[in-house]
């Protein structure tokens, strides 16, 4: 009489909170499969590098975010710097492609430092400082760039960053994998990736612990600034040229990643290897969509991508909410 | 006596501090728009001319409609990033209405009303939509929107096919360029939603239940707070405005863009309400603030591209001024 029927455990309730915690997985591996089985080449080496090749540059503006999103914050300016650090890549590029590079993510980083230190010390919330970030960090671009696209000096060895790779993968999904395996470790095996959760857990009681709450949002958000940065070396680096004008929602896409993988935007939770399915999932979805195209059963045009990521974000919510109720 | 005399003189500096502090959260926004109309009318040529004032009425009017109906929602303690691509799916309906071959819209006096009404009333519809999923779902609102963020422009531009519509069609075009008295339609319109809007906050049952809803949910579900219709409604008027302002963005180009319409409309209207004050926890809502956060924007914007600051230099300097404006404005 007692018992309350939230708190029984069933083998529905546990399977259904499994699925919420890991249903992207699932349906990634369920679109591959199914786009194994219709289409040829798709799961050829060339369909698969190339996707992951595109992909790169929003699967590490994704794993930023999601440190941030961790902390219960959020980074608008992802986009905006990723396209501040490719004018900064193609402008060094003469330089040879270490420099380039560093230079870009120490741009990209030292916008995100800056976010992280108003958070921090002004106490101005993220959403607003992200955003003038935004605002901030595209008219820098423009400026850099006098208002035009800038050519990267493909003398110098900077463009084999788009072109070359080792071992038969391409530097870009070398450059993903190695970004998220680093996150990984980070975030699973350090007291920095403790800390970040416990920040967004209850900010209040962590300080209270003494931890050093400020100089970790410092840290994730110049984390997050610096792998922007990064996403800005692989944009210019596979486009050959820095664009001041790219870039445009791509902070909200990096947002959609995250949760459809399965992080809450309400921080102290969440996985950096569920962000990359998030990402891969996302991608997915066009290349799918491009095949299908191919086999000229349907003719859906570009336009169509967005809103079927659109439904799919919304698919994958609403599974979420209802299996966040189900849980006790 | 020297001690307690030092004491009380460090009380009285901080209160001296405290009543600033107060005062800038409260006169700040408005002091500010004070100066830089105070410096356009020493420093820029030809300010005071009704073509320099209508030039900003027209261009700021768009942003502050759709930032009161992000006011309301910024008040019940959610965000909408929706807004932009609304407008783009307002713009691209629109067109598709006025200049279609369908027999039974070849009468203007058909096509025309339906040209105005039916994209609102789908946008309303959208806005429904997201507070559907902030409510009946409990989606975080930035997410909620988020969907529509996406999609929405996408389904404005398989619409219309990706292509520009361009038109000439004075009856429609009148909501971006008719002047009655002499005045801009939009700039109308953008006085009486300002003013219903904040009516609407300080005297009504709505408004009331608006404030409690962001103040504390759950006091105002106790307290008997429709909360669930009230977060509704307010989703539902920020997509009718939305609506509203595609249709004036479009009738002023004379073309629609669903690439275009409405981008970067949500940062926008976001940045009006925080520089007017309203704190994006919600619970307050300044109709007003947000009014004369979008003009303070413009102004800054106006005042460094005709004193020939580059619009990228402008833009950071823009960026500057919304952090301080919330700093100084932070509770």
């Amino acid at each position: 009489m007692l018992t309350q029927p939230s708190t029984m455990p069933s083998p529905w309730r546990a399977s259904a909170q499994w699925l919420g915690r890991n249903g992207a997985l699932v349906v990634l591996v369920a679109l591959v499969i199914f786009g194994a089985g219709r289409y040829d080449g798709f799961l050829g080496v060339y369909n698969i590098t190339e996707l992951l090749r595109y992909n790169a540059m929003f699967g590490l503006l994704a794993l930023g975010m999601t440190f941030v999103i961790m902390t219960g914050g959020i980074d608008l300016s992802v986009g905006a710097v990723a396209v501040l650090a490719s004018v900064v890549a193609a402008q060094l590029s003469y330089l040879g492609a270490f420099p380039a590079l560093l230079g870009a993510v120490l741009a990209g980083a030292a916008v995100g430092l800056l976010n992280g230190a108003v958070i921090a010390w002004l106490g101005i919330p993220p959403f607003i400082t992200t955003l003038a970030a935004l605002l901030g960090a595209r008219g820098l671009a423009l400026i850099l760039a006098n208002n035009a696209a800038v050519s990267v000096d493909t003398g110098a060895g900077f463009a084999s960053i788009g072109l070359d790779g080792l071992l038969g993968a391409p530097y870009p999904v070398l450059i993903l994998f190695g970004a998220y395996l680093a996150g990984w470790v980070l975030q699973e095996h350090t007291p920095f990736g403790r800390h970040v959760l416990a920040v967004g857990g209850n900010e209040d009681a962590t300080r209270l612990m003494g931890l050093p709450v400020r100089r970790i949002k410092l840290g994730v958000y110049g984390l997050s600034g610096g792998l922007a940065g990064l996403a800005g070396v692989l944009l210019a680096a596979l486009t050959f040229t820095g664009l001041p004008t790219e870039g445009v929602g791509w902070e909200l896409q990096a947002i959609a990643a995250v949760v459809v993988g399965g992080t809450l935007l309400t921080g102290g939770m969440g996985s950096v290897s569920s962000t990359l399915v998030g990402t891969l999932l996302l991608g997915l979805i066009f290349n799918l969509l491009n095949f299908e195209n191919g086999r000229g059963s349907i003719s859906l045009t570009a336009y169509w991508q967005s809103v079927i990521r659109g439904g799919f974000l919304l698919l994958v919510v609403l599974l979420q909410s209802r299996a966040a109720r189900r849980a006790p | 006596m020297l001690p307690r005399d030092g004491a009380a003189s460090t009380k009285s500096r901080f209160a001296t501090g405290a009543g600033l502090a107060a005062l800038g959260r409260r006169y700040g926004a408005l002091a500010a728009l004070a100066l830089l109309l105070l410096y356009n009318l020493l420093f820029t040529r030809n300010f005071l001319s009704t073509q320099t004032l209508y030039v900003n009425l027209t261009q700021v009017a768009t942003i502050v409609i759709v930032a009161v109906g992000m006011t309301l929602v910024v008040a019940t303690g959610g965000i909408d990033l929706s807004v932009g691509s609304l407008m783009a799916i307002a713009g691209a309906l629109a067109p598709l209405i006025f200049l279609s071959q369908a027999p039974a819209l070849s009468n203007p006096a058909i096509a025309i009303p339906l040209a105005f009404v039916l994209p609102v009333l789908v946008t309303a519809a959208l806005g429904l939509f997201n507070g559907v999923l902030v409510t009946s779902y409990r989606i975080q609102p930035i997410i909620a929107t988020l969907v529509l963020y996406i999609a929405g422009r996408g389904i404005a531009q398989v619409m219309t096919n990706g292509y520009l519509q361009s038109f000439k069609n004075p009856a429609f075009q009148s909501i971006g360029l008719g002047r009655p008295l002499g005045i801009p339609v939009q700039v109308i319109l953008m006085l009486i939603v300002v003013a219903v809007a904040a009516w609407a906050v300080r005297s009504t049952v709505f408004g009331r239940y608006v404030l409690a809803v962001g103040g504390n949910e759950a006091a105002a579900r106790l307290a008997g707070a429709p909360v669930s219709s009230v977060k509704r409604s307010v989703y539902v008027i920020s997509g009718a405005l939305a609506g509203i302002a595609g249709l004036i963005v479009i009738a002023i180009n004379s073309a629609s863009d669903a690439n275009l319409v409405g981008q970067n409309m949500e940062l926008d209207a976001i940045a009006a309400v925080a520089v007017g004050g309203t704190p994006l926890t919600g619970g307050r809502a300044l109709v007003i603030g947000t009014l004369v956060g979008a003009l303070i924007i413009q102004l800054i914007r106006f005042t460094l591209i005709s004193n020939g600051v580059p619009y990228a230099a402008a833009q950071i300097i823009n960026a500057a001024i919304i952090l301080g404006a919330v700093y100084i404005q932070r509770p």
